[in-house]
């Protein structure tokens, strides 16, 4: 066990843990932000994407030592009142159905965005194919990046 | 919010409507933002005994009783009470009702049954609700109730202009008897139903706020994960669990039944220590691989042996009197349902009761397995529903529930059973493998007059649905079955049996009118003429019904006019409602494309249509992915395909174009959760023939040569 001291969404959190700990289990049950969820556990499905120095990354395979003095940035996180851009256009589009995958999916097209602001479909595809939704809501995902894409 | 809300606080009025929900108000003395596990905590029966409440402040509360796991119906069952209610939206809050079948009736999610069951229920209880509001407001001004009128949550005495809003009156309202026989509203003056609403959870969702069985925890609570044999037909013979047990946060290892439980203090450490488990099995039934299956489907599909399920006619003198037979078989393999959430549930086994907190789809049925295990009553359990992270018929399964109360029973302590992806993919259960074989006799106008039909299953039960269509529209029609039972677990899938039987079906009936030399679609419409006309035998569909669909697709599709696409169109009634689709496909570098697909569905009564549309399109690419990419075989009875690297689900850039068209005929709602489903298979094949001249009788459909073609 070793303690870290993790800078998570703009607060210092002290936690123990062991080092080869995903990012994704000492957020979800060390400090209770279980709004990143668990997947696949490989990085092939996306659910657990996070924001590490504004980067995705895929928490589920993202040992907590390799964090160190990162920002990191989770669902919670994203903005204070849930009032991201591309929070706001997940709502108007109203994409979730179980909702479980849309996390991860928020998280990837933010980052997303910030990198390129006004992508067009096929980047966006792109960008969001790594991410599983298994309800397929795929074309209002599209739909919701492409709206947040205008409010950016 | 209700946690602030004592007992004595209650209204207590309640009267039975609508067979059997339980209406009543209470005031809340304080409106706080609910955790969202609240309502579950409150649900328990010490303070809600209600289905609908109004507060002194105008807040609508409304239970949402079933599993919510994608359908929305946490959003579609409070919209149609608040329909009849005559409520302003925006003051109604959903919450999530525990399992409380004294309340509530049918708490499952499965069958797309749940809105056909509900409809008359709800519309009732809204409308009831209404109807004592407006009587305590006539009461009030000392007026008749025909003088008065509710609308947006207020209701106004016409003459005057007076207004109360149901807040105010929620109190006097609640005292008064409930009314028999109120009145319904006419479809053209609904207001929310048919109209766009969003997820009441949205925000929650967005947020990422604790919802599902997978974030639930509480204090002391341990985590276990549970080593499963990895093959089907095994057996644990030992287990060493030395070196886990002494690893970091592992609090026990347990072994029952065939299962060797890890417990720590959290999901990392279980995960760690599972891996240093030094196991041992050995053959217990027969271990199967996918070889002997499809050894297994032409033995038995050969065999003199099978389960008559429909005869009409004489079928072997319908086909020696044929001008042309035509014969053709059709596979799937197994399927893991996959939900993106995995399998968990939290069970707390106490002297003095039990706590179980998590997904299900059959709450009710979790709870009678758990008490039949333990040989308590049903009444010492208390069951709180979560979110559901995607069901898909697995979360239809109790062994996750019963599993994790055994295990909380043992290490008498509260536990969080989780899976693994691995362990659900692996372990679970699965969409059955089955092989159809149709055969068909034309005469020589081109007329069906045989169609036989045989599905033989891994754990199917009955591959056919026998009074389904083509089913009544051929004089002489045979349709059997055979199961091989095996040590392979099988559950419903999302359109369980039609999720594969419709796409066999279909894409045999395209080469049917190929063979007869007519349009595929004018081939089904004469066959459900004759259904409608003169049918042979008994019938579960509704040749009308089908009719329109295919009427809309076509129109909606420009089928038949279109050059440069290749269309396929495909039908199914599967549940109790409708839907035709056309899927067109173009060659995208010597392989076929699916571009487009288009969708005309008879659901009745459409509730909220952007869950409707959801619905559509989710099942629509839920069908496509399965079919074009999907499949599960065994080796030595253990799975090969065990995580997303190996197993392949259909991702953002495989999605066509979907168009949704509904049929608008007002007749009362027949479920929409899985017949958008079973018809995509077929239409795709269909549509690749038309492109490629090749049919694709298996799935999945990139196993197929026409996609092994090398790209340009």
């Amino acid at each position: 066990m070793a303690t870290y001291k993790l800078q998570i969404n703009g607060r210092t959190y002290q936690t123990e843990a062991e080092p080869d700990t995903p990012l994704l289990w000492v957020l979800r049950d060390n400090l209770g932000l279980v709004g990143t969820k668990y997947g696949c556990g490989i990085s092939a499905c996306g659910a657990c994407t996070v924001h590490v120095n504004g980067q995705a990354i895929r928490s589920c395979t993202y040992p907590v030592a390799a964090v160190g003095t990162s920002k990191v940035t989770t669902i919670e996180g994203l903005s204070a009142k849930g009032d991201h851009p591309v929070q706001q256009a997940w709502d108007e589009v109203d994409v979730a159905q179980c909702g479980y995958c849309q996390a991860g999916q928020i998280m990837t097209a933010a980052a997303f965005l910030k990198t390129n602001p006004k992508p067009s479909a096929e980047e966006i595809e792109n960008a969001m194919h790594g991410n599983i939704c298994r309800c397929g809501a795929y074309h209002r995902i599209k739909e919701a990046v492409k709206l947040a894409s205008t409010k950016i | 919010m209700a946690s602030t809300t004592s007992r004595r606080d209650f209204l207590k009025m309640t009267a039975t409507v609508g067979g059997g929900l339980l209406l009543g108000f209470h005031w809340l003395e304080a409106e706080a933002e609910a955790s969202v596990f609240n309502a579950a905590l409150s649900g328990t029966g010490a303070e809600f005994n209600s289905y609908l409440s109004i507060s002194s402040d105008n807040v609508i509360t409304i239970f949402s009783p079933n599993p919510e796991l994608g359908q929305n119906i946490m959003t579609s069952f409070p919209m149609i009470v608040a329909e009849e209610l005559e409520a302003d939206w925006t003051k109604v809050k959903v919450l999530q009702a525990p399992l409380d079948t004294k309340r509530f009736e049918r708490q499952v999610t499965g069958g797309s049954g749940a809105v056909p069951h509900s409809w008359k229920r709800l519309r009732t209880a809204g409308a009831t609700a209404k109807q004592m509001l407006v009587q305590a407001a006539a009461k009030r001004w000392n007026v008749s109730d025909t003088e008065c009128k509710a609308e947006m949550g207020v209701v106004t005495h016409l003459a005057s202009g007076r207004k109360l809003s149901y807040g105010e009156l929620a109190a006097d309202a609640a005292a008064l008897p409930a009314p028999q026989d109120v009145k319904l509203k006419d479809r053209k003056d609904f207001k929310l139903i048919g109209k766009i609403v969003k997820n009441v959870e949205n925000h929650n969702i967005h947020t990422g706020k604790p919802l599902y069985g997978l974030d639930y925890s509480k204090p002391g609570m341990l985590f276990a994960m549970i080593q499963r044999p990895l093959a089907f037909g095994k057996k644990l013979k030992s287990v060493d669990s030395t070196a886990a047990k002494s690893m970091p946060g592992i609090v026990d290892v347990v072994k029952f039944k065939n299962n060797v439980a890890v417990v720590g203090k959290s999901t990392w450490q279980v995960m760690k220590a599972r891996k240093a488990l030094k196991l041992e099995y050995e053959d217990d039934r027969a271990i199967e691989s996918s070889a002997d299956h499809d050894r297994i489907f032409s033995e038995l599909m050969d065999g003199d042996k099978a389960t008559v399920r429909r005869k009409d006619g004489d079928v072997n003198a319908a086909f020696q009197s044929a001008a042309k037979v035509i014969k053709a078989e059709y596979q799937c393999p197994f399927l893991p349902h996959n939900p993106m959430e995995p399998m968990n549930f939290f069970a707390h086994v106490r002297e003095d009761g039990v706590e179980l907190v998590g997904p299900s789809q059959t709450p009710g049925s979790a709870r009678a397995e758990t008490a039949k295990l333990l040989g308590i009553p049903e009444d010492k359990i208390t069951l709180e529903l979560t979110r559901l992270g995607g069901g898909f018929g697995r979360r239809l399964m109790t062994d996750y529930v019963v599993e994790a109360a055994e295990l909380s029973s043992i290490i008498k302590a509260p536990v969080k059973v989780i899976w693994s992806r691995e362990d659900d993919m692996a372990g679970g259960y699965y969409r059955p493998a089955v092989r159809y074989r149709f055969e068909a006799a034309l005469d020589d106008k081109g007329n069906m007059i045989g169609y036989k039909l045989r599905g033989v299953g891994i754990n199917a039960g009955n591959p056919t649905r026998e009074n389904n269509f083509p089913s009544g529209a051929v004089d002489n029609l045979l349709i059997e079955s055979v199961d091989h039972r095996s040590p392979i677990s099988t559950a419903p899938f999302r359109a369980p049996i039609t999720n594969f039987l419709a796409f066999a079906e279909q894409a045999f009936l395209d080469e049917v009118a190929q063979a007869a030399g007519k349009d595929p679609v004018q081939f089904r419409l004469d066959l459900l003429q004759r259904a409608k006309s003169n049918p042979v035998g008994a019938i579960r569909y509704n040749p009308d019904r089908m009719i329109g669909v295919i009427n809309l697709a076509a129109e909606k599709s420009g089928w038949g006019q279109k050059k440069d696409v290749a269309q396929g169109f495909s039908v199914y009634f599967s549940h109790a409602s409708y839907v035709a689709q056309v899927a067109e496909v173009e060659m995208k570098n010597k392989k076929p494309s699916v571009k487009k697909i288009y969708a005309a569905t008879d659901c009745g009564e459409v509730i909220n249509l952007s869950g409707a549309r959801q619905q559509v399109l989710g099942g629509i690419v839920d069908g496509l992915g399965h079919a074009m990419y999907s499949y599960l075989t065994f080796k030595d009875g253990a799975a090969e395909q065990n995580n997303f690297h190996k197993y392949r689900l259909i991702r953002m850039k495989e999605v066509p174009e979907i168009e949704a068209h509904f049929v608008d005929n007002g007749i009362e709602p027949t479920g929409l959760g899985e017949p958008s489903l079973p018809p995509t298979g077929g239409a795709v094949a269909n549509a690749i023939f038309k492109a490629t001249g090749k049919r694709i009788r298996n799935q999945p459909f990139i196993n197929d040569e026409v996609f092994k073609v090398k790209s340009v």
